[in-house]
């Protein structure tokens, strides 16, 4: 298996004493659409921070493609891709020029740069605004110029850190299409967000932090078929009379819609069978919350519980 | 030698610094023309008249090169001061930290912005000051070299305030507490001879003395100081200052948590 990331025994130690790392550990595979979530102040940020050569480590490893970050800070370097959480860029620059320079910074020619330059930001809906100054763009271009400005360089590995806060949700549609097709293309892509939909669609594996250590790191299949209960929403004719559902936990919102809480290994036949038997129709059903975010609730929470006990 | 210079990035560094100075020239350029013109209204033209000759040329002639020189240390200076510290503000230093820069390039492509300006002002002035003045340069590799030297050392000093500043009145304090008594009190408007003989040692602490003197040298061939001992000193400050603004950024200083 080629890495494109290796961490192992990650520590990070704020002046004042705050531990933002615990000792991480952390493969992600070459090709991989990895997502890393936490919540808030859980270490994310500053792992991407060292990765990312922002912020200097305690201690432990960290290699992007086999280069140590240590002793081949350029090679790293040159793998990789940063899309921020914040808007860093020059504001009183256009977006040509902010591009342009980025790639410049990783030592392409101009003639290419501009090149890359017009190929990036018209995939990202970008060219027509080539020449106006970053701070007349909305909130939504501003993110999509900071993926662009960390494309120019070509990286194999890219790192987003929640690269669609903010983003109406048609335009993180089309984001997360052109995150798709460079995934296909090659490229490595790290992911934080704060939207586990996002997450739960974009990405393979997983990894979930928590005050400074990984909690969990595995496949997005494997981590959702942990989900024992899934909660359904039923859309019903108008309900006339009782419900009464022996199979699961049921509860009604109003006179059209039901609430059902269904075992993984019970499925939802019997659900069906019980509300034809008592003369009530299902017009349609859809799930109710998003999977992906109870897990992330209850792996944190009993991360949490355990070191309370401990 | 190449490792530690990248030059694609140090000339991208170079075309923003100048690229940010030209985009707003009536900040950068404009006030210099319009602070000498005064300076030569007032104190050439209607005081200096009554000085009568200072050097053994007019007090006009003997004024113009200080002035010149004040014009390339503030302006050197307030360049990259503002634009690192603003880089540092908007976090767009980033952009150049994420990237493989090394720390010299990014001292010097900084210092080159600075540089730039600092030549194209010293021009500006200088053509105002034609104005009122005829310009009889005695050697123009002593003009070029102390010019250079000096914008360099300024565009250095500016880097290293930017990188301990902490807010914009950081970087607002060294230019008023310590830059202007130097540049006032460096030989711009009279000849350190005019002193008694121990403030004239004191006045030889002022590394500002020396470039001044080394200009005005270059100009009307008068000086308080040897020319060479002014290229010397303006070495040795280079060095010095060029080695404490790498072991800053090498160690992160100001730029990395």
């Amino acid at each position: 298996m080629n890495c494109a990331l290796e961490i192992t025994g990650l520590r990070k130690t704020y002046k004042g004493g705050m531990e933002a790392l615990k000792g991480v550990d952390l493969k992600v595979k070459e090709g991989d659409f990895y997502a890393l979530l936490g919540p808030n102040g859980a270490g994310k940020s500053t792992t991407i921070g060292i990765i990312a050569s922002l912020i200097n480590k305690s201690s432990g490893s960290v290699k992007v493609f086999g280069y140590d970050l240590d002793t081949q800070i350029s090679d790293v370097k040159k793998q990789l891709g940063l899309v921020p959480q914040e808007f860093n860029f020059n504001q009183f620059e256009t977006v040509l020029q902010i591009v342009v320079n980025q790639a410049g910074y990783y030592g392409v020619k101009r003639s290419i740069a501009k090149e890359r330059a017009e190929k990036y930001l018209t995939q990202l809906g970008l060219w027509d605004k080539r020449n106006d100054r970053a701070r007349t763009l909305s909130g939504g271009m501003k993110r999509r110029l900071l993926i662009a400005r960390a494309l120019l360089h070509e990286p194999r590995l890219l790192i987003l850190d929640e690269p669609t806060a903010g983003v109406d949700i048609e335009l993180r549609r089309s984001m997360w299409e052109f995150l798709k097709k460079i995934n296909r293309e090659g490229v490595t892509i790290i992911l934080t967000t704060h939207y586990l939909e996002e997450a739960e669609m974009l990405c393979r594996n997983i990894g979930i932090i928590d005050k400074g250590e990984i909690i969990e790191n595995t496949s997005m299949k494997s981590l959702l078929s942990k989900l024992n209960v899934e909660t359904f929403v039923l859309d019903m004719a108008p309900i006339e009379g009782p419900i009464n559902l022996t199979s699961v936990v049921m509860r009604q919102l109003d006179d059209h819609t039901i609430e059902v809480d269904v075992l993984k290994e019970e499925g939802l036949n019997k659900v069906f069978t019980e509300l034809t038997e008592q003369g009530h129709k299902v017009l349609s059903m859809r799930n109710k919350a998003n999977r992906l975010e109870e897990l992330f609730v209850h792996l944190v929470e009993q991360g949490r519980m355990t070191e309370e006990t401990a | 030698m190449v490792n530690l210079i990248h030059f694609n990035a140090l000339k991208t560094i170079w075309i923003k610094e100048c690229t940010r100075f030209l985009r707003i020239w009536i900040q950068t350029l404009v006030p210099p023309a319009i602070t000498m013109t005064l300076y030569f209204v007032i104190f050439g033209n209607l005081i200096g008249e009554r000085i009568g000759e200072m050097g053994g040329v007019s007090y006009m002639e003997f004024i113009v090169p200080g002035l010149i020189m004040m014009s390339v240390i503030t302006n050197s200076y307030s360049n990259v001061a503002s634009s690192f510290f603003s880089a540092k503000f908007q976090r767009n230093i980033e952009e150049m930290l994420v990237a493989p820069v090394s720390n010299l390039t990014i001292i010097l492509g900084y210092v080159g912005g600075g540089v730039a300006r600092a030549t194209l002002v010293a021009i500006i002035v200088s053509l105002v000051s034609s104005f009122f003045v005829p310009l009889n340069i005695q050697s123009y590799s002593m003009i070029i070299v102390t010019v250079l030297l000096t914008a360099t050392l300024f565009s250095l000093a500016g880097l290293l305030n930017a990188i301990f500043a902490k807010s914009f009145d950081d970087i607002s304090i060294i230019p008023t507490f310590i830059l202007t008594p130097l540049t006032y009190l460096g030989g711009v408007f009279y000849s350190i001879t005019l002193l008694p003989e121990f403030w004239q040692s004191v006045s030889k602490i002022n590394p500002i003395i020396y470039m001044v003197n080394g200009f005005r040298a270059g100009f009307i061939g008068v000086s308080d100081v040897a020319p060479s001992i002014a290229i010397m000193v303006l070495v040795a400050f280079n060095v010095a200052f060029l080695t404490l603004a790498w072991m800053l950024l090498k160690r992160g200083t100001g730029i990395r948590t």
